[in-house]
């Protein structure tokens, strides 16, 4: 019997892209790449973007970490491609929000799509961290910062 | 002794640590973390109390009666340990914060003195991140260089490679006594014989090793030994580093301060006699109090019947979890206490310390701050489950049982 608060961190959407990554691959056409580690685990993972007229043409990943961070990464990489560079930033403070048990609308939740299976993770502060270290990458890689970044 | 008198009773042992009765997500506590700090018997946490509650003051300075009883408890736990390790003077045992701040006062103090430029310091492959970077920050600063003995693909160092990293560049040796990511035990008495046959001095991180076993300084001949008390049931932020006594006069002082001090003008400073020297400032006296508290708990049970004990419960513990279905250890030594670190098929470790967590069994997951060991076996983090002597088998069942609930989680 599974506990309903391990449940609701370990949505069957998280499984899923933690089994098979979407967009898990080395980008050739990148114009932007950040490196993004979470020394307290080890997570580690390269982001490469594909920016054109300020839209994310291509997106991928690649890396290693735990179900967390790898579903979070994958789900992102889905989400963002098509996305303005604008519009990918704003669902970083949503998704940020979300995570550390900020927002509370729920229309607000609801409009997050499928990133809202990770509202779980609130319960969780030691996890936060992996959820959200693919989206303080894509954060640098949009700003084209080259140094390695850290959730530490 | 017989073996009637050998095997303690755990529950009783258990009833000790108050902390063992806690509910975490509605289940009893099963705290697997000990290499990482080990939880406090009620002796030490009253100790602490009764010390701030009768005794506390400043010591080494007073001559009111409440001073007088703060250094005289302070010291007496000076010389609990001493006994404890079988040190040969007092004057060998510097109370620090623990086994990092021990290293560092080796590598800053020693490294000042006898450290120069071309000069090479050993280390294991096997090496807390607390045993390299002190030797980095030195090597860097003076020019020296560090150099490495390697690990084989069970976690054991290597020998013959150890032998030839020898040469008349090396000034020290610097290695760990037991894993504490892996509980490899290393062959120190070997290591030691080698290195003083070429007069090179050896310092021993016993972080992972003195609560486990008796260790007989004077037997074993390091030169320098760090542990944490924190460790070893006593209270947080303080350590010991014992040193001999030839080396420790030789070197200078690690912080300047009170306490450290025999006279001061603004023209010349003379040092305090040891260990003095190397206490500067108002130490956790309340800490070094309590530690001695712990020391009297060990002692009490037997350092011989815990090393008894934890051995038959280590190896139920390796035979009961490697036989977990798509459970692969990592670190298989010949000669391996108290550290079982070990990996799922397919299931990041982070994910196996949340999902445990839920069934209430507390374990480390991570790199352990042995980064250059996970790199060796190239993974980049371990599950840790290590073991106290107030653990039980039916502990480990209860674990094994829901290690195999996380592959259910994961389907």
């Amino acid at each position: 019997m599974m506990d309903n608060e391990l449940r609701e961190l370990y949505q069957q959407v998280i499984l899923d892209h933690n089994k098979s990554p979407r967009n898990f691959k080395k980008l050739d056409e990148a114009n932007h790449h950040a490196e993004g580690h979470n020394p307290l685990c080890g997570d580690h993972l390269d982001l490469y973007l594909q920016l054109e007229n300020g839209v994310v043409k291509d997106i991928s990943f690649i890396g290693n970490g735990c179900a967390i961070s790898k579903s979070s990464a994958s789900l992102m990489t889905s989400i963002v491609k098509g996305k303005t560079k604008e519009e990918a930033e704003q669902l970083f403070e949503k998704f940020h929000a979300l995570v550390t048990g900020k927002l509370k609308n729920g229309e607000e939740i609801e409009a997050l799509g499928k990133l809202a299976v990770f509202q779980g993770v609130q319960e969780f502060p030691a996890r936060v961290k992996c959820a959200s270290l693919a989206w303080h990458t894509l954060d640098n890689a949009l700003h084209n910062k080259e140094e390695k970044i850290s959730t530490e | 002794m017989t073996t009637e008198q050998k095997i303690f009773d755990v529950q009783k042992i258990r009833k000790d640590f108050p902390i063992l009765n806690t509910l975490i997500h509605g289940k009893p506590l099963v705290y697997f973390d000990n290499a990482a700090t080990t939880q406090k018997p009620m002796c030490v946490i009253e100790k602490e109390k009764e010390y701030y509650t009768s005794a506390n003051s400043n010591i080494h300075r007073g001559v009111h009666t409440l001073s007088q009883k703060a250094t005289t408890e302070y010291e007496q736990t000076r010389q609990k340990v001493m006994k404890f390790i079988n040190a040969e003077r007092l004057s060998e045992l510097i109370f620090t914060k623990g086994t990092t701040d021990s290293i560092n006062l080796v590598a800053s103090s020693f490294g000042k003195k006898f450290i120069k430029a071309g000069d090479e310091i050993i280390i294991s492959h096997l090496e807390h991140h607390s045993n390299i970077v002190p030797w980095q920050l030195l090597c860097e600063e003076k020019g020296a260089a560090l150099k490495v003995i390697p690990i084989n693909d069970k976690g054991e160092i290597i020998f013959d490679a150890f032998e030839k990293l020898i040469s008349e560049k090396t000034k020290l040796i610097s290695v760990v006594y037991v894993s504490n990511s892996l509980g490899t035990v290393n062959p120190v008495k070997e290591i030691i014989q080698l290195a003083h046959s070429k007069d090179i001095p050896v310092l021993l991180d016993a972080a992972q090793a003195v609560q486990h076993f008796k260790i007989d300084v004077q037997e074993i001949d390091c030169d320098f030994l760090a542990f944490s008390g924190h460790k070893l049931y006593a209270p947080t932020g303080v350590g010991i580093l014992y040193g001999k006594e030839k080396y420790l006069e030789e070197m200078p002082p690690y912080q300047g301060g009170g306490d450290m001090i025999a006279s001061v003008t603004f023209e010349k400073t003379s040092y305090n006699e040891l260990p003095y020297k190397f206490e500067a400032g108002t130490p956790n006296i309340a800490g070094v109090v309590g530690f001695g508290s712990a020391v009297d708990y060990l002692n009490t049970i037997g350092i011989e019947n815990i090393s008894l004990y934890e051995k038959e419960l280590f190896d139920y513990a390796v035979k009961k979890l490697s036989a977990v279905d798509k459970l692969k250890p990592i670190g298989t030594a010949e000669k391996k206490l108290s550290v079982f670190s070990f990996m799922l098929e397919g299931i990041h470790p982070h994910d196996i310390g949340t999902i445990l967590d839920f069934d209430g069994i507390a374990i480390r997951t991570g790199h352990h701050c042995t980064q250059p060991v996970m790199q060796r076996f190239g993974i980049p983090a371990t599950a840790r489950i290590s073991l106290s002597f107030y653990n039980t088998k039916e502990e480990i069942d209860y674990t094994a049982d829901a290690i195999k609930k996380v592959f259910e989680v994961f389907g």
